[in-house]
Parts: structure tokens; C-alpha cells; sequence
């Protein structure tokens, strides 16, 4: 079924679907687009004792939108791999599953929940529905998060798989 | 950002149905990162690479896609379809744009993670990614408790 859907999309036609991301969420769910914003929900749901005001005054039962959202991600995700894929998508490499992959991994993870946080977005968040509303905080964040890549991609090689 | 923190929900009161509604939008989301490969690590460092125009062309559709959207919406005055204002709050900037921004682009190169592809990697079966998310939550806690004392 759906034969046609099972190679690559084409990155056009992805982009331009992701970015009716924003409006739809805007119009149909009176939201904004945004993802890293989740990590904080789950935080203050899961540890709602942290002293640090940044948990201990969120209120997560406000955004729990927020959380079905990503709900849906890994749900749609999983939809994806099983129902229109015929040669599963390589997601991650091999070194990855290894004890030393996972230890990075964990460390890249907590960088990006830093970082995104002290920001204030994300590449959802700052890149696509803030540039989108052509905010200059977005546009120097995006600059930054590219900076960053580079950053590890050519000069800490030695954190790269 | 404090101003957001402020608001007692991030937008308009939702009725059920759209719960059900940001369910879907997320599904469909989570299928378009998975069919066009924004999750899969390779990519990502093939954009860092400068190897390949795939993860440019994504984002930069999605931008423009975006900017029309969100001029429509501005300049027809659009409201939800619950007859709400539009919630438009975009993250001012504060010095933890730039810097937070960097450390975020650092951690971004190594997981090939950003956010939303963390819970579309977990979702796709790749499991390691699991440690990327206990991370990413780990990290946020390290800034809720340094947060008082960082250059905002």
C-alpha cells in the first residue's frame, strides 16, 4: 500500500510540509510550533520537587498539548518505519549502540537540552516559527546553532561517530 | 522569556477535540522527519560537511513556507478556528541566544538531534537515541539550576 510513499521523500516537498507546521498549529491547535520547550514539561512533570524556580514555578498541566504533540512525533515516526518503508532507514550508526556511542550520544543530549533551553528554542522553535515571523533573536540563534555544528563537526572531531 | 513564563497557558484554552488535533499535526510531523531523513545521522553531518544540499533545501522550504504563513496571518489578522488571537510569542534575545545557541549547535553535530528528531529517532526504533533524550532532559536540568546565575 502506498507504494509511491516508501523511498526518501523528496527534500522540497518535506521542507514545504514542515513548514505548514506553523500555521497549522497556529490556526487549528492556537499554538506555536515549537519542540525543546517539551524537555522542561517533562522535567517539572517527572521531578516536580527541584528546588530551581525554572521547574518549580512551570506549571507542565498548561502545555500538556505540548507533550501529546511529541507523543504523535514518536508515534508518526513509528508509523513511518513500519507501514511505508520497505529498507529501514539506517537512523543512526552502527558505532552508536556501542557503550562508548551511547556515553556521546548522552553528552550531545545534554547540550542540546541546555543549549536549546538557555536559547529559548530550537531548530522547531527559533529556525522554522521564528524566522518564519522574521525574529532577529531567531535569526542570531540560528547563526548560532550553525556556528556550534561547524564548531564540533571540523574542530572536536574527536566527539563525531 | 519571562514574559511567557508568566502566561498562565501558552495560548487560547484548548477544547478537547484539539488535543486530539496536536496529536495528529505530531504524527504527521514525526512521518515527514523519519521519509525525509532528517533523523538519520548521516544527514545531518553531511549539512556540517558541506557534502549535500538536503538538510539546507529542507529547512530552508520549511522557512519559506513559513514566512508567507505567518505574513497572512498577521496581516489578514487571522484568528484560530476556535475564533481565538492568534498566540504570535516569539523568543526575545538575551545573551543565552548566542551562547546557549553554540553549546546547542555542539551537542546538535554530535547526536544529530535536535528536539523534535529525538522523539522521531526513539520512535523509528532507534533505541540509543533513548540516551540522547535522558541527556537532553539532564541538560535542561542543568540549566534550571545554573539559570539564576548565567548572563541572560
Amino acid at each position: 500500500m502506498f507504494e509511491a510513499l516508501h523511498g526518501s521523500w523528496s527534500p522540497w516537498i518535506s521542507g514545504a510540509l514542515i513548514g505548514l507546521m506553523v500555521p497549522g498549529l497556529y490556526l487549528i491547535v492556537g499554538r506555536r510550533f515549537g519542540i525543546s520547550s517539551s524537555l522542561q514539561h517533562i522535567g517539572a512533570m517527572c521531578a516536580p520537587n527541584v528546588k530551581a524556580e525554572y521547574i518549580r514555578l512551570h506549571n507542565w498541566r498548561n502545555h500538556t498539548w505540548s507533550l501529546i504533540f511529541v507523543g504523535g512525533v514518536v508515534f508518526g515516526s513509528l508509523l513511518a518505519t513500519q507501514f511505508i518503508t520497505s529498507d529501514p532507514l539506517p537512523v543512526l550508526p552502527d558505532a552508536a549502540s556501542s557503550v562508548g556511542g551511547v556515553a556521546r550520544l548522552a553528552f550531545g543530549g545534554v547540550l542540546v537540552g541546555f543549549g536549546t533551553r538557555y536559547a529559548g528554542g530550537c531548530t522547531s522553535g527559533h529556525t522554522i516559527s521564528g524566522i518564519s515571523n522574521l525574529n532577529p533573536a531567531s535569526m542570531v540563534a540560528t547563526a548560532a546553532f550553525f556556528t556550534g555544528g561547524l564548531i564540533s563537526t571540523w574542530g572536536l572531531s574527536f566527539l563525531i561517530f | 522569556m519571562e514574559i511567557l513564563e508568566k502566561l498562565p497557558t501558552p495560548g487560547p484554552k484548548l477544547r478537547p477535540w484539539q488535543y486530539g488535533a496536536a496529536f495528529t499535526f505530531g504524527t504527521f510531523f514525526g512521518a515527514v522527519l523519519y521519509k525525509s531523513e532528517v533523523i538519520r545521522w548521516a544527514r545531518i553531518n553531511a549539512m556540517f560537511r558541506f557534502e549535500e544540499l538536503h538538510m539546507y533545501i529542507i529547512i530552508g522550504m520549511a522557512i519559506a513556507v513559513g514566512i508567507p504563513s505567518m505574513y497572512l496571518i498577521k496581516r489578514l489578522e487571522a484568528k484560530t478556528v476556535t475564533g481565538d488571537v492568534v498566540p504570535i510569542k516569539d523568543p526575545p534575545f538575551q545573551r543565552g541566544v548566542i551562547y546557549g545557541g553554540l553549546t546547542f549547535g555542539i551537542g546538535w553535530a554530535i547526536t544529530a538531534a535536535c528536539p523534535g528528531p529525538i522523539y522521531a529517532q526513539i520512535g523509528s526504533g532507534a533505541f540509543p537515541a533513548l540516551a540522547t533524550l535522558v541527556g537532553a532532559v539532564g541538560g535542561m536540568f542543568i540549566y534550571a539550576v545554573l539559570r539564576p546565575r548565567l548572563p541572560h
